[in-house]
């Protein structure tokens, strides 16, 4: 796929629950290699759109295309075609409890592809050496730290060499490092599996770091308030809510109403 | 005129004295009279301008208005329909997904089934057996007392070889694993729903319902019909020990009379009920931990839901069970 192809196109989607609107009118386009950032304040429904994107929620009216086809139209089984190409990694690292690590990474390569149970074990063992978890095949989730779920996670999300890997909250609950580790780790795979990533969150160190692309979803107009590289953003966003966020709120003293949670 | 402190013989203060200052100063503010709060421990005097910094965000607080009888019955109504056309399409969904399994096709991990299956039903033995001794002998001592004063004592053991085998075998099983079992999987799919499994299942096109539910379901299906005929066998036991012990009967005699009393088209009848009752109760813990919100105390709301749910569908089971096998002459 050539660069700056469009990858994934958000067409002015709507999330709603019953009658209260989460988010109107959202069109954004993430292109082919972007590492595009998702943010907002808390509760403005950057999860929520993920969920959406990979449709764990149906969006109330528009439309997402992966490529060029259709993801909100297609029927089920197109549907998981299409997401086999991509890996996401959930918030709490959605290990399966009952499982070890390697039994984790090898479900996905065990139900889709026809390699022997030798085969995906090494595999398995292959993409958990890849986030710094060699050794720790017959581990289970319980066993391991916040920080060690989350790479097992990611390990299994790239079990299937996925062309997009979604991340929701990466850093949340990790400490400095590993959360700069972790960064690293993601522009690392964006490259070497020529990947496209999504990645919500609103840790500005790393959206500074590695964000090459985004859009910041504003909670008091309930749609995008503005998108660009976040570094341009926080320099030339004429939008002041965008500029108090990307800045830590460096520019406003406390006042009435802004200070949301 | 105006407000001010003097707490210079204060010795110490916490959030009471700030509560009560907060109260004073506030209505000052409002009526228009100032507030000198110079006299105030420092500390005191930032938490004040803390709490009054952002103004009560308009709407926020929200006051339970009690609504009008027929909002709160037409309300009850809509609400109660939701939850009928739930179960249904959730019934649906199993419906489906078994229709994958009879074709070969449902994906689960036979490991589960076999973990299951071992927690569902060896592991449910002890609390069989003693629940089904105690039933067993109950219905033996309470039939005893009566039975005695025809001289009809010895008829004890048809009453318990018929009531376990044709009934309480099955119920108190299926009661027994309601509690055990159906509240622990409604429990472990609740939490499951919590830290996003079942998202991270249906995201690499697996079926919750074939990959948690199914395994669930066949072994509890097939574990019931065990469990229930082990329960029978112990439940006339427990009938045994009152017949010999307080009626004297010799034990050839007992477990001659339940040999007379109790035939195959029974003891197959109750385990069939069994059988359907371990798929309720399945049916239970699974729909209810799928529904679970997302915090602890969803999922404990969930599993007692799963219980409630299990033990109302086995009890109407039981009922139109008893109609039926009457029509059929069973």
């Amino acid at each position: 796929m050539a660069e700056n192809e469009a990858h994934i196109t958000v067409r002015d989607v709507t999330m709603a629950f019953g009658s209260f609107v989460l988010m109107h009118d959202l069109d954004f386009t993430v292109r082919h290699n972007d590492i595009f950032i998702i943010m907002g304040a808390s509760g403005s429904g950057k999860s929520t759109l993920l969920r959406h994107m990979v449709g764990l929620n149906e969006p109330v009216h528009g439309e997402i295309f992966y490529g060029g086809a259709s993801f909100t139209r297609a029927d089920p089984v197109e549907r998981n075609r299409m997401l086999r190409g991509v890996g996401i990694l959930y918030q709490s690292g959605a290990l399966f409890s009952s499982m070890t690590l390697a039994e984790n990474v090898g479900m996905p390569l065990a139900e889709y592809t026809d390699l022997g149970p030798t085969e995906v074990l090494e595999i398995a063992s292959l993409k958990l050496a890849l986030v710094g978890l060699k050794g720790f095949e017959d581990f289970y989730p319980s066993q391991l730290s916040g920080g060690m779920v989350k790479r097992a996670g990611l390990a299994r999300a790239m079990a299937l060499d996925p062309k997009i890997l979604f991340f929701d909250e990466p850093s949340a609950g990790l400490d400095p490092i590993s959360s700069r580790l972790l960064d690293d780790l993601i522009l690392e795979l964006r490259d070497s599996l020529d990947a496209t990533i999504v990645i919500v969150t609103h840790e500005l160190a790393s959206i500074f770091a590695i964000g090459t692309n985004s859009v910041f979803l504003d909670v008091e107009t309930r749609t995008i308030a503005a998108s660009g590289p976040p570094q341009e953003l926080r320099d030339h966003s004429d939008n002041p809510s965008v500029r108090r966020f990307l800045t830590r709120g460096a520019d406003v003293r406390i006042e009435g109403g802004s200070a949301r949670g | 005129m105006r407000v001010v402190f003097d707490a210079t013989a204060l010795r110490g203060w916490d959030s009471s004295l700030v509560n009560f200052l907060v109260q004073v100063v506030e209505p000052c503010r409002e009526r228009g009279v100032p507030v000198d709060q110079e006299g105030l421990p420092s500390g005191v005097r930032r938490l004040i301008a803390l709490a009054e910094a952002v103004p009560e965000r308009k709407g926020a607080r929200t006051k339970a208005v009690p609504l009008p009888i027929l909002d709160r019955i037409g309300l009850a109504w809509i609400r109660g329909g939701e939850s009928v056309s739930a179960i249904l399409s959730f019934l649906g969904d199993v419906t489906q997904a078994v229709g994958q399994l009879v074709r070969g096709k449902a994906r689960y991990r036979s490991v589960d089934l076999l973990l299951l299956i071992q927690q569902a039903g060896a592991e449910a033995l002890p609390i069989v057996t003693l629940i089904s001794f105690l039933v067993g002998s109950i219905f033996a001592f309470v039939g005893a007392v009566q039975l005695q004063k025809f001289g009809a004592g010895v008829y004890v053991a048809d009453l318990v070889g018929i009531a376990m085998v044709r009934e309480m075998g099955a119920v108190m099983t299926g009661i027994v694993l309601a509690g055990r079992t159906g509240a622990a999987y409604a429990a472990q799919l609740g939490t499951m729903k919590v830290t996003q499994e079942t998202d991270a299942l249906t995201t690499m096109g697996l079926s919750p319902l074939e990959f948690l539910v199914l395994p669930r379901m066949l072994a509890l299906g097939l574990m019931m019909p065990l469990l229930c005929l082990y329960s029978d066998g112990v439940g006339i036991l427990g009938g045994a020990a009152v017949a010999v012990g307080m009626l004297h009967i010799p034990l050839v005699t007992y477990f001659g009379r339940i040999k007379t009393s109790v035939d195959l088209t029974m003891l197959s009848g109750g385990i069939f009920k069994a059988a359907v009752y371990g798929v309720l109760v399945t049916f239970s813990g699974c729909l209810r931990g799928l529904q679970s919100g997302a915090s602890a105390s969803a999922v404990g709301d969930a599993a007692t839901s799963a219980v409630v749910t299990s033990i109302v569908l086995i009890i109407t089971a039981c009922g139109i069970f008893a109609v039926t096998f009457y029509i059929l002459g069973i």
